[in-house]
């Protein structure tokens, strides 16, 4: 699609210099201070901060658990989009407007309703310590606060998808003899792998960030339940700016090196 | 011949029967998730917060600490998003009406404040603005107090909520195109007449949808607000900070209950988030039908 540059739109010079103005005074020239400030640093400096036990065990969780919650997103998610989107059934649309809730609700809010409930005097914390199991102030509470707040990724990129695809398709493959497995593994899957992987990468992103709801649900144990941004937060309390902005370029820095093969592979898989 | 196109119809209707099943048991797990995963978090809160009756209910709302929190919320809520709101219908504009080098690059840019941690958008502005910062010591000179106080909690606010409304509209402006506006401009009308008249009726319903979402991130935002705002009780605290820290003294009722608040605020939300959609995708089902 090539569209032809308009002249006689105005506004170009306007709208064009006040969004760069307004993004580089609240979000480049801040975030490049960090990195400025950070690069103050010697790299011994930068090394001890980050290669202390404690960091690194941070790290681990914190990326440990926001992949284990963007997976588990990803299961839930094809199973709520499909649902979604091929059945009417009883509830469809109370399901399918309650899905953002997690986005609506104030992650302070996720974060104490779900220790509530999954501490161990909590209903769910209660059943699940019948079964000699503790959710609670460890990394299984962490992963499942996480896949709560970003529940609504994976469904809400594979919807519109799967509206698109017409259903014929899945009717030929079963008139060619596939089973339904069969049909979902070689013929929907495929068309669905790049919207996953977006929603994915979108879950799994907001999952290493996010604070507000796992630090009730952590218990916040150095070296065992503490999350990165916890960690930054720590640091900062002792006015240790060094040891703070460290973490948060160390934290980017990993981010952006997962991210961006993700991004990549999914647009190789878009444009065939 | 005939057999093959009678056992591939045998074999349809068969995998039809089997997904009945499928089918029933597809829904059933599917209600199930909705329930643990949405359904029980919502319950808890009201309970929890109802759990001593209503009086205690209202006592936690209506205490003074409460209503200035919520007054300090809806302030950096009403300041961060209508400059958002500009923002975003800037952005749009430029990038969905014109080609230009970098277009892409500055898309990208656009939404990197959703990958970046809110802790860290609060962190860069304590960096920038605190008292050991870049510019602390000309504004301790100067007595402007931008960390701990409200201009920082509007920042961090702002930084977090940055892409909302230009995500919702860039793709709905593309998708629209140029002609309507060069036909406004052909037939005599000025830059803002065209835009008042011809652009805003045909992205309000995005716009607005994108204006819900970013209203809903900036009542709620807790991490960045967290770091820049020190925490002072009826002074610096927005509403989900006062949870945190009724919550952190073991008055769970009342976290509870101010967290109910803020949970009948997100339903809100969530019904005009609704409602501007099917607007949205009436409006675009009716361009396609045209």
């Amino acid at each position: 699609m090539s569209r032809r540059i308009s002249p006689v739109i105005p506004g170009f010079g306007l709208t064009l210099g006040y969004t760069l103005v307004y993004l580089s005074l609240l979000v480049l020239i801040p975030l490049g201070a960090m990195f400025v400030h950070a690069s103050q640093l010697s790299w011994a400096e930068f090394w001890a901060v980050i290669s202390a036990p404690r960091v690194l065990a941070a790290l681990k969780l914190s990326f440990g658990t926001a992949l284990a919650a963007a997976l588990l997103n990803g299961v839930i998610g094809i199973l709520l989009a499909w649902v979604l989107v091929r059945y009417t059934f009883p509830g469809r649309k109370l399901i399918d407007a309650m899905i953002d809730l997690p986005f609506a609700l104030p992650t302070a809010v996720a974060g104490i309703a779900l220790t509530a409930l999954y501490a161990p005097a909590g209903p769910v914390g209660q059943l699940a310590g019948e079964f000699g199991l503790k959710i609670a102030y460890t990394p299984l509470g962490i992963a499942l606060a996480l896949t709560f707040v970003t529940l609504p990724f994976v469904v809400r990129t594979l919807q519109p998808v799967l509206a698109d695809i017409p259903r014929e398709v899945e009717e030929a493959a079963a008139c060619l003899g596939a089973s339904p497995w069969q049909t979902f593994r070689h013929v929907l899957l495929p068309a669905l792998l790049p919207a996953w992987l977006t929603g994915f990468a979108l879950a799994f992103a907001r999952g290493i960030g996010e604070y507000g709801s796992v630090i009730f649900i952590a218990g916040n144990m150095p070296g065992k339940t503490e999350i990165l941004p916890l960690l930054i937060m720590v640091k900062l309390d002792q006015y240790d700016y060094t040891g703070a902005t460290s973490i948060g370029v160390l934290m980017l820095v990993v981010s952006f090196a997962l991210l961006l093969p993700l991004n990549l592979l999914q647009r190789r898989i878009a444009t065939p | 011949m005939s057999s093959t196109t009678l056992s591939a119809a045998a074999s349809a209707n068969a995998a039809r029967r089997g997904n009945a099943l499928g089918r029933r048991l597809l829904i059933a797990a599917a209600w199930l998730a909705f329930a643990v995963f949405l359904l029980l978090p919502l319950y808890v809160v009201l309970s929890e917060a109802l759990k001593l009756g209503f009086g205690t209910f209202f006592e936690a709302l209506l205490e003074p600490d409460a209503l200035s929190a919520l007054k300090l919320t809806l302030l950096a809520v009403g300041i961060s998003v209508p400059l958002n709101l500009v923002f975003g219908l800037a952005a749009a504009w430029c990038v969905s009406k014109y080609e230009f080098l970098g277009k892409s690059l500055l898309v990208t840019l656009i939404d990197l404040p959703f990958s970046v941690s809110p802790v860290i958008a609060g962190l860069i502005y304590v960096l920038l603005f605190g008292a050991q910062g870049v510019f602390g010591e000309w504004l301790t000179e100067h007595d402007i107090q931008i960390v701990f106080a409200l201009p920082g909690i509007v920042l961090a606010t702002i930084f977090v909520t940055l892409p909302f409304v230009a995500r919702e509209l860039i793709p709905l402006m593309q998708e629209q195109g140029t002609q309507e506006e060069e036909a406004a401009r052909l037939l005599g009308a000025n830059g803002w007449q065209m835009f008042w008249h011809v652009t805003l009726p045909n992205i309000k319903w995005g716009l607005i949808y994108g204006v819900v979402l970013c209203t809903a991130r900036a009542m709620g935002e807790f991490g960045a607000v967290s770091v820049v705002s020190g925490h002072i009780r009826g002074f610096t605290n927005t509403l989900p900070l006062h949870v945190e820290i009724l919550y952190n003294e073991y008055n769970h009722v009342a976290a509870f209950s101010v967290a109910s608040l803020l949970l009948v605020l997100a339903l809100i939300i969530l019904l005009l988030k609704q409602w501007s959609e099917a607007r949205l995708s009436r409006l675009k089902s009716n361009a396609a039908e045209e």
